[in-house]
């Protein structure tokens, strides 16, 4: 759909645990139309400063409204973390372009799909999941320590295979959520389903699944996250080189094929 | 107070009729594109392109946006198809828009690159006006020609001579004395001038101590340097007999009119466009609302008209 500013208004802003926090705001056009792995420019304040929107990832949608998963992490989202429900937010979106699936209509799907999350990167991944869990797909998740592992509960209630990963093995598998799908890729056999791989989540973690898609010949695609000025394609502000130049995060991405990517 | 009256916010740069007087920045608003279904775009009083080089430029390395207090910096370098790619795809989205096009343009090396672009866009019937953004901090030059009076007096008679379209200068606000700067173009045939660019900036990452931006360096903008527009505008609107193009940090009718008052003709808003799309279409409707208000007749009635000392 095309990109809209509006103003919305907030149902709910609860604090998940620590810096976590959901935000759900009403938008029936939003709700219908978003894609996974769009995102949000939001408005957190009225004045000029700090004067930048905040680009945010929808996390999932109801049927009239819109959620976001969020960590306070400066200004920004310590003001947002401060809007009650009934406030109006002012945003604009759907923006970029989501990730590219099979939808259900399309005739039945032979690939696995293997969703890699590295801490706040569940964001886009559990609205991804919800579209795609038909296909049955295997997600993986990591973080840093058991306490910065989220959306368990959500992967499960949508049926799909999790496997955790956490740097400090204080939950599932003791390493890096990158050296699980390493492992997976090593065990497969050429007579298995085609993996498509859909990631989210740190620099770092970007780029090791990057390479490893690239070296096993799978296909990936990467939700990338950068500072941003504007979020629809006019300042140029947030790009990234790929093969083809520089490209700009909001408007060419925040969903990049990992074989484009230039790191 | 005059009741019911009809205000007239129409305004001329040269021979450039503008049915309002908000346009939109060059560098903030892209080819106008990005833009469609956030804003009527057939209600501005013009659109400012992005700078065109003759050559496409891929921009600066990133990051290139940083937000600071009130403001932000950009270094992003220009980054533009070139002429010709823009002739061919970009103009004739803009000149269905049938507003003013006004089309920005800088050269990477020598002046002889203005004297190609000039002429290449004087023979298109799409542009309105030709702005001479002289004034980039982000080229990494030692010094701009916008820096230097005489080098200004020269590239805009160098352009002038190329074309009978109208000529806008851009001004930059890191120099000594702008209106010796403002003077030089109004003495070598520019039609207008627009002040001001941004002001040259940094940074620092203190936890990595890196610097911010890729390139370092950039431009800052937003409400942050909004007096100094002001006082720059001011001063400059007393020197000069041109009409002024006033711009930095507007993003509202009354930040609108604080230029207006101090001696701008017209006003451009530039990184308000980023947070708030609508601005400048809110801007025009508050313009007129403030003088059916304050039963003003014409813009011109309070261009450059500020009182001496408070009531």
């Amino acid at each position: 759909m095309e990109k809209l500013q509006v103003k919305v208004r907030i149902i709910s802003n609860k604090k998940l645990k620590d810096n976590y926090w959901h935000l759900e705001f009403e938008s029936r056009l939003i709700a219908r139309n978003a894609v996974p792995g769009q995102f949000i420019e939001v408005k957190v304040n009225h004045g000029t400063d700090p004067l930048l929107r905040r680009p945010i990832s929808i996390h999932n949608v109801s049927k009239s409204g819109v959620r976001l998963l969020y960590e306070v992490v400066g200004r920004g989202t310590q003001i947002l973390s401060e809007k009650r429900p009934g406030d109006l937010l002012d945003i604009i979106g759907p923006l970029g372009n989501g990730f590219e699936y099979l939808r259900k209509t399309a005739k039945p799907d032979s690939s696995q799909a293997v969703l890699v999350a590295g801490g706040m990167g569940v964001a886009p991944l559990v609205f991804l999941t919800e579209k795609i869990k038909f296909i049955s797909p295997l997600v993986l998740v990591g973080a840093r320590k058991k306490e910065q592992v989220l959306c368990l509960r959500e992967f499960k209630a949508l049926g799909c295979k999790l496997i955790i990963a956490t740097d400090d093995g204080s939950l599932g598998f003791k390493g890096k959520v990158t050296d699980l799908l390493k492992e997976i890729l090593l065990k497969k056999s050429p007579a298995d389903r085609p993996i498509n791989i859909y990631a989210c989540g740190p620099q770092p973690m970007l780029k090791a699944v990057a390479q490893l898609s690239c070296e096993n010949n799978i296909a990936s695609q990467l939700s990338l996250e950068r500072h941003m000025a504007c979020g629809f394609g006019a300042c140029l502000g947030c790009v990234v080189p790929t093969r083809a130049g520089y490209k700009r995060v909001c408007k060419d991405g925040p969903v990049f094929l990992g074989k484009e990517l230039i790191w | 107070m005059v009741k019911n009256i009809k205000p007239d916010i129409s305004v001329n740069i040269g021979n450039l009729d503008l049915k309002n007087p908000v346009m939109v920045a060059s560098g903030t608003f892209g080819y106008a594109e990005e833009f469609k279904g956030l804003i009527d775009l057939k209600k501005l009083g013009a659109i400012v392109t992005k700078t065109i080089t003759v050559k496409p430029r891929i921009g600066n390395l990133p990051p290139r946006t940083c937000e600071t207090p009130s403001g932000m910096l950009n270094s992003i370098g220009l980054e533009n198809p070139g002429i010709d790619v823009f002739i061919e795809e970009k103009l004739p989205f803009l000149k269905k828009l049938g507003i003013p096009v006004i089309v920005s343009i800088a050269a990477e090396d020598s002046p002889e690159e203005f004297s190609v672009l000039v002429s290449k866009l004087d023979k298109m019937d799409a542009v309105s006006a030709i702005e001479l953004n002289i004034s980039c901090p982000n080229l990494q030059k030692d010094r701009l020609i916008s820096q230097d009076a005489q080098a200004t007096f020269e590239l805009v008679s160098l352009v002038r001579k190329l074309t009978s379209k109208i000529l806008i200068t851009k001004l930059s606000p890191n120099v000594t004395c702008i209106s010796d700067i403002a003077m030089a173009a109004e003495g070598a045939g520019s039609d207008a001038l627009a002040l001001i660019n941004t002001l040259s900036g940094m940074s620092i990452d203190v936890h990595k101590r890196i610097p911010m931006l890729g390139a370092w360096e950039g431009g800052l903008s937003g409400p942050a340097i909004r007096p100094i527009a002001v006082k720059m505008v001011w001063e400059v609107y007393n020197k000069i007999k041109i009409p002024i193009i006033g711009m930095g940090g507007i993003m509202d009718t009354e930040s609108a009119l604080e230029f207006i008052i101090a001696g701008a003709t017209a006003v451009s808003v530039g990184t308000a466009n980023f947070i708030n799309p609508k601005a400048s279409l809110e801007i025009i409707s508050g313009l007129r609302q403030y003088m059916a208000d304050n039963g003003i007749l014409s813009l011109s009635n309070i261009t450059g008209r500020l009182k001496a000392c408070k009531d």
